[in-house]
């Protein structure tokens, strides 16, 4: 069994047991669905803004290259520099060389799970910056020196109480259980370091073709003071991102914001188009976008799963889905969590490692119906189950589907192995989930069902439905 | 450092060739719109604007009122006047940040207080210790109670979200139904010489990355006011 695999079921275990920590996450969530169904409700038709969203993602992922190329164009005009990074390693080394040739010290960067793809923190910090996250879930998580528990709440799994720990022993800061209090001192600290920072990193929500400009979704101002005052604005940017035209973000900003945190807009929706420009009084001197594909090709290749690519990583999958409610963000193991996360991982890091995620689904479609661009989640995570059993069929499943087929074809067999099955599942039941039980996959963690003491056929033949 | 462009690029193009991908379920039919959709598509779908100027400014009040945006309608720009004395001695600001801009100006006739102005450029730290940012706007967006800014409109990209107070001066002509109108406007009003920053400010800046309780002015301004003058 791979390690990722066995990973995820120690994980799991351990998360799933924890009903404190369980209870903790559904109460957090509750706000957020609240809100949600508000604003959706307000919406002339979400069915409707689902479709047509659908339709423009539809449209941008299946024509990507001209609308790369148009993006490319427009932003190059205004001065910013792209660089189209293979993997994850070209982009750190380009975003590295970029550091080192302008002598940058100090790193500010606003949340970015694409940086979190490609582990940019770490090759940073390595070559000797100092890199610090401004986001305040990601600044929490960052000095527990943790990844991200969710793509869109960071650090949802936290109490007060354990941030004000951590507060007291990294900053030095005062015991305080007021959410406000602890959000001000995280203020301060930043405040003094978008001051020192010579170079930003941020991700991208959406790239538009037609004008040339990012757009960046955040609500704490920490994406705006990190592409603002230092003299370099560095962007990772997935290539799926790239919508068509300006007019397409009025459907997808307030869509992000209702599905990723509930809101009517998010406080700040930032367009971008370019560093800054003849006789603009502030902004950055350089702004480079590090275009990633790192797999994503591997994805586009996918006919059948290509819709994923148009994932705008609003985490609605996440916060609807049992599974990941239960096991939470870090079982995964992944950079992306929960049903979204194991659609794609398979495709980005390779199945072979990967393909337990699709299990972890009651394919109940939850996911689906989240999604605001209308996904197919579980229809794909069924996918992935049926290419990893392809490519590395499991011989154990296939002699018992063999099995089943010969006893399901055979009724003599099949009242054969009936009987025998009363026979012994007494003697099964003295053994029930030990390491002796034949059957402790199954029973380790589940009741096997009792066999009736007369299958329907005997009960049929005697007394014909009561009629005789 | 060369990058690898034409190797991203052909592999795309490889991944799309003859390899269609399934259309979207859609209930409505609407398979043409995306391919050439006239960017108004959405306006059937999202959450409805009223027809006339005062429904819209309603409208923008009542979502100001959820965002805690603090909104103020005045008649004249005396009354404005008013209104932002009011703000500076109640909130004792010793120093504000401003730019070149007529109606801000024209707000702050009259104002004692030392003025860090940015459109000539400006010290991080000056502007950093100012109390309140005054700037204008592009436009008021009736649908989601927002306010676009642009480097033009609000002094540059840091006014707007450096200081811990930002007040927002507009006419009521400013007032657009929807970001759609938003984006109208701003094609119309630059045509391909875009600023290099335009944003959408919708409330003043928070965060509930702490058990998802509510905490204004996380990184941004803790207060916004939007002063709304009759044109």
């Amino acid at each position: 069994m791979a390690t990722q695999s066995a990973d995820f079921q120690t994980l799991s275990r351990r998360y799933t047991a924890d009903k404190g920590f369980r209870a903790f996450i559904q109460k957090g969530m509750s706000g957020y669905y609240k809100k949600r169904d508000l604003n959706k409700a307000n919406f002339q038709d979400w069915q409707g803004a689902r479709d047509l969203a659908a339709e423009i993602k539809y449209e941008a992922i299946n024509h990507l290259d001209k609308y790369l190329l148009e993006f490319e164009a427009k932003i190059t005009a205004r001065g910013a520099k792209v660089f189209w990074a293979q993997n994850a390693e070209s982009a750190r080394d380009y975003i590295l060389k970029v550091a080192e040739e302008n002598n940058v010290r100090s790193i500010i960067k606003s949340k970015t799970m694409t940086s979190e793809e490609i582990h940019l923190n770490d090759a940073l910090e390595k070559r000797g910056f100092g890199v610090f996250e401004s986001d305040l879930g990601e600044y929490i998580v960052q000095l527990r020196k943790e990844p991200p528990f969710h793509l869109v709440f960071p650090a949802m799994h936290l109490t007060r109480g354990q941030i004000s720990d951590l507060f007291q022993k990294e900053l030095g800061s005062e015991p305080t259980d007021e959410p406000e209090k602890l959000t001000m001192i995280a203020r301060a600290v930043m405040r003094r370091k978008y001051c020192e920072a010579d170079m930003g990193i941020s991700g991208t929500n959406f790239a538009v073709a037609e004008t040339g400009m990012i757009s960046i979704t955040e609500n704490e101002g920490n994406a705006r003071l990190t592409t603002s005052l230092p003299k370099i604005h560095v962007a990772l940017l997935g290539i799926e991102k790239v919508l068509p035209k300006l007019e397409d973000l009025s459907l997808f900003l307030p869509m992000l914001a209702t599905a990723g945190a509930g809101q009517t807009m998010t406080c700040y929706n930032t367009m971008y188009a370019g560093p800054r420009q003849p006789g603009e009084p502030d902004g950055p001197e350089q702004l480079h976008i590090v275009l990633l594909d790192n797999r994503r090709t591997e994805l586009l290749a996918d006919a059948e799963q290509r819709d994923s690519l148009g994932c705008i990583r609003c985490g609605a999958c996440l916060n609807v889905c049992p599974i990941f409610k239960n096991v939470g963000g870090y079982s995964y193991g992944t950079t992306y969590g929960g049903p979204i996360g194991s659609v794609i991982t398979p495709h980005l890091r390779g199945l072979k490692n990967w393909k337990h995620l699709s299990a972890a689904s009651s394919l109940c479609g939850a996911c689906t119906e989240a999604c605001p661009v209308k996904i197919d989640l579980h229809h794909h995570l069924l996918q992935n189950r049926r290419n990893g059993a392809k490519s590395s069929p499991n011989p154990l499943e296939k002699v018992s589907f063999g099995g089943f087929s010969l006893l399901m074809g055979h009724p003599a067999l099949y009242r054969l192995a009936s009987g025998l099955g009363r026979i012994f599942q007494p003697l099964q039941g003295l053994v029930n989930g030990t390491i002796l039980d034949p059957l402790r996959a199954w029973t380790g963690s589940r009741k096997f069902p009792t066999l009736a003491p007369q299958s329907f056929q005997e009960q049929w033949k005697k007394d014909r439905g009561g009629k005789k | 450092m060369t990058g690898g462009r034409a190797i991203i690029l052909g592999r795309i193009r490889e991944a799309l060739r003859n390899n269609p991908a399934p259309r979207p379920h859609t209930s409505h039919s609407q398979s043409e719109a995306a391919a050439d959709h006239n960017g108004h598509a959405q306006r059937e779908w999202l959450p409805k604007v009223g027809e006339t100027l005062p429904e819209r400014i309603d409208l923008f009040a009542k979502i100001s009122e959820g965002l805690t945006t603090e909104f103020h309608r005045v008649p004249t720009m005396s009354a404005a006047r008013d209104l932002l004395t009011k703000l500076a001695a109640e909130s004792g600001w010793k120093k504000i940040g401003s730019h070149s801009h007529h109606d801000v100006d024209a707000l702050l006739e009259g104002v004692e207080l030392p003025i860090v102005r940015t459109e000539k450029g400006y010290a991080i730290d000056n502007l950093e210790s100012c109390d309140a940012g005054i700037t204008g706007c592009d436009v008021l967006v009736a649908q989601t109670g927002g306010i676009m800014v642009s480097v033009e409109s609000a002094g540059g990209r840091a006014l707007s979200v450096l200081p811990p107070h930002h007040v927002v001066i507009a006419r009521t002509s400013q007032m657009v139904p929807d970001l759609t109108a938003a984006f109208e406007h701003v094609k119309q009003k630059y045509g391909k010489q875009f600023p290099s920053f335009l944003s959408f400010i919708t409330g003043p800046s928070r965060t509930g990355d702490i058990e998802r309780i509510l905490v204004l002015g996380a990184h941004g301004p803790k207060r916004l006011t939007v002063i709304l003058l009759d044109s």
